[in-house]
């Protein structure tokens, strides 16, 4: 029978992929696989030729005749389709391709050879491949992760944890998720490979509850590895779920978590890397940057540093969201601008309305306007502009989007979340919304904005972590770029 | 459709019991208790606390901590309807303020049949196919009320 392939990742089941797979069955050997991440185009459903995989979508389930009779409009080899070819894919290689719980699958597209390398050439070399590579944290901090790995193998500790910040939670971002869904193995071995280097012997996934699938798929992807002799005596993972707390994403709050506590911030020092879960040496790094190590390892460091820009090396999966034509995502090297990305390779919106703003990198992001486009996606050229990467989501938003809704609701989420250790935050949030409302509603606007500008100030550098330190960035930009939904004229805004 | 235990000693004591000696046992412990009796039950609080040393005001503290632990057990059906900025480029608040209307709960709240408990999440890690929502395990895309009424009068 042909061998066809649909997606299991959950915005592909989201759009109806079930049904399509199940109107395949009878007829087809059907592979369940991750998403190439074009979602546009989901649910998709992949035919196995002699000249490559021929794709169709989006698909519905009547649709199946045709696709099997071959008499149905194709879109041609999935890998010439322009958002793919423009692609380089290095951390989602096998994200689409493969059955995210077949290891023989993993290892025929080049799985397990990171680990094998790195056993070869030893912890310490390997740290400096990692070093040379100028792999940076992708979960938003951009830390550079061989650092951290050398501090943790440098500390005595009796026992030693990696930790997987699996806690997704900005709006706009589903790297993790699609990776954990599509190729979780790749996770799991670059845990392994930080274990071996450290010197640990368990590791722990903290992955966010709403993502019942993601979790669903690691257990099973762990329950292979274990099964398989990848996992064991030596080092173990385990995964662990979180219970709603957008703040367990911080990385001391994952870890009071972890413990079993509320999921309050840690004042550092000390480093989680000295004193990390229950008080041992601990990594604690992001899923991307864990699943890309193994490719680092078996592509070799120059070609990985050889991509990007500045001191962002390498390749980032940005993930287009919101109100965009192409969402999905596109992983290239750093380097590409904003407009490239929104316009060019997400097409505009979907709305087919001109595009107002944007905000990148989750809740804590700043909103950009199409002037600012001329952005390259790049750590160092956003944080000159006021604003950040994260963890590479854009949320597209057209000229129907009202900016100070917008700062309202980022003081208002603040609020929601803050975990109460530091009152910047705590309190600060809460106030932050109350002034908006009033500049919304038109009292004392010019005190009420200095007031809030005044209060940014404060959150920004009295707060303990990025919660209330980064809420300022949405909250400024969109008073520095959009004064007149404030209602007020621009050039008194403007600071 | 969820099926909840009702409160048992015994029975949650085992669950406890069960997980008391994992490293860092409270956050499963009460997944478990949730997963069986809907919610944390009160009763259960100072049980936990006995099992892993705690003080029941240290495991209170926990169980309201995170928005996901319920204190009562939610409807048949949990409907989460993504609030976060993604989705609401496309809509989610209007969208949300409908199917409000139509079910005619506010956030948090169950329909008078105890059918569906509605409740807010800011993200699901669906942005692209926004806006988005979760009815117990199974994902929407392109989310519009009457979407949701069609899938709501087809499952149980």
């Amino acid at each position: 029978m042909t061998r066809v392939f649909v997606s299991r990742d959950a915005a592909s089941l989201a759009l109806g992929a079930d049904a399509v797979a199940a109107a395949l069955a009878p007829h087809a050997t059907v592979v369940r696989t991750g998403s190439r991440g074009m979602f546009w185009l989901e649910p998709m459903v992949e035919v196995e030729t002699p000249a490559g995989r021929i794709a169709y979508g989006p698909v519905s389930p009547r649709d199946v005749p045709a696709i099997l009779a071959g008499t149905a409009p194709s879109l041609g080899p999935v890998d010439d389709i322009g958002f793919m070819k423009r692609q380089t894919r290095v951390t989602f290689a096998r994200c689409g391709v493969v059955d995210p719980l077949s290891l023989a699958d993993y290892e025929a597209h080049g799985g397990l050879a990171g680990l094998r390398t790195a056993r070869e050439i030893g912890a310490a070399e390997t740290i400096d491949t990692i070093l040379r590579s100028g792999l940076r944290g992708r979960g938003g901090a951009g830390f550079p992760t061989s650092i951290k790995w050398q501090t943790v193998a440098d500390t005595e500790g009796e026992r030693k944890y990696i930790v997987c910040n699996a806690d997704e939670g900005d709006s706009g971002t589903f790297a993790d998720r699609m990776l954990m869904e599509g190729d979780p193995f790749s996770l799991i071995e670059g845990m392994a490979i930080a274990g071996f280097c450290v010197g640990a012997t368990k590791g722990y996934v903290y992955t966010r509850s709403e993502y019942p699938h993601a979790i669903k798929t690691f257990d099973a992807a762990l329950a292979v590895a274990r099964h398989a002799g990848l996992l064991g005596e030596t080092f173990d993972i385990e995964q662990r779920v979180g219970a709603g707390a957008y703040v367990c994403g911080e990385e001391t709050a994952l870890l009071e978590s972890l413990e079993g506590r509320r999921g309050q911030v840690r004042a550092k020092p000390p480093l989680p890397a000295h004193k990390g879960l229950f008080g041992r040496p601990t990594v604690v790094n992001n899923v991307i940057t864990l699943a890309t190590v193994p490719a680092i390892l078996t592509g070799g460091a120059d070609a990985y540093q050889a991509l990007g820009m500045g001191r962002s090396r390498g390749t980032m999966p940005v993930q287009l969201a919101g109100n965009v034509k192409h969402g999905g995502l596109f992983e290239a090297g750093f380097g590409l601008t904003l407009g490239e990305l929104v316009n060019d390779i997400g097409g505009g919106t979907l709305s087919g309305r001109p595009v107002r703003a944007v905000q990148v990198g989750g809740p804590l992001g700043a909103y950009f306007p199409p002037a600012m486009f001329d952005t390259p996606f790049d750590y160092e050229a956003f944080a000159k502009r006021d604003g950040l990467i994260g963890h590479g989501g854009i949320v597209v938003f057209d000229d129907t989007v009202d900016l100070a809704k917008q700062a309202r609701f980022a003081m208002e989420f603040c609020a929601a979340e803050s975990c109460g250790k530091c009152t910047p935050c705590r309190i600060g949030s809460t106030r932050g919304m109350e002034t908006v409302d009033k500049i919304i509603a038109g009292v004392s606007v010019d005190a009420n904005t200095e007031l809030l500008r005044d209060l940014c100030h404060t959150l920004k550098f009295g707060s303990l972590c990025a919660l209330g330190g980064f809420i300022p960035y949405p909250v400024l930009s969109a008073l520095d770029h959009f004064p007149e939904d404030f209602g007020k004229p621009a050039a008194l805004a403007a600071e | 459709m969820a099926v909840y235990e009702p409160w048992n000693e015994d029975r949650a004591a085992d669950i406890i019991a069960a997980k008391a000696g994992m490293e860092g046992a409270t956050l499963p412990i009460l997944h478990s208790l949730q997963h069986v009796f809907g919610c944390v039950p009160t009763e259960a609080v100072p049980m936990v606390a006995k099992a892993l040393n705690l003080s029941r005001a240290e495991v209170h503290g926990i169980v309201t901590f995170y928005h996901e632990f319920r204190r009562t057990p939610p409807g048949h059906h949990v409907l989460r309807v993504c609030r976060a900025e993604a989705c609401q480029s496309l809509g989610a608040d209007q969208v949300a303020a409908a199917i409000r209307a139509r079910l005619g709960v506010d956030w948090h709240e169950t329909t008078g049949d105890g059918a569906v408990t509605l409740e807010p999440v800011f993200c699901l890690g669906l942005c692209a196919v926004a806006p988005a929502a979760l009815l117990d395990d199974t994902p929407f895309g392109k989310l519009t009320c009457d979407k949701l009424v069609a899938a709501l009068e087809m499952t149980p």
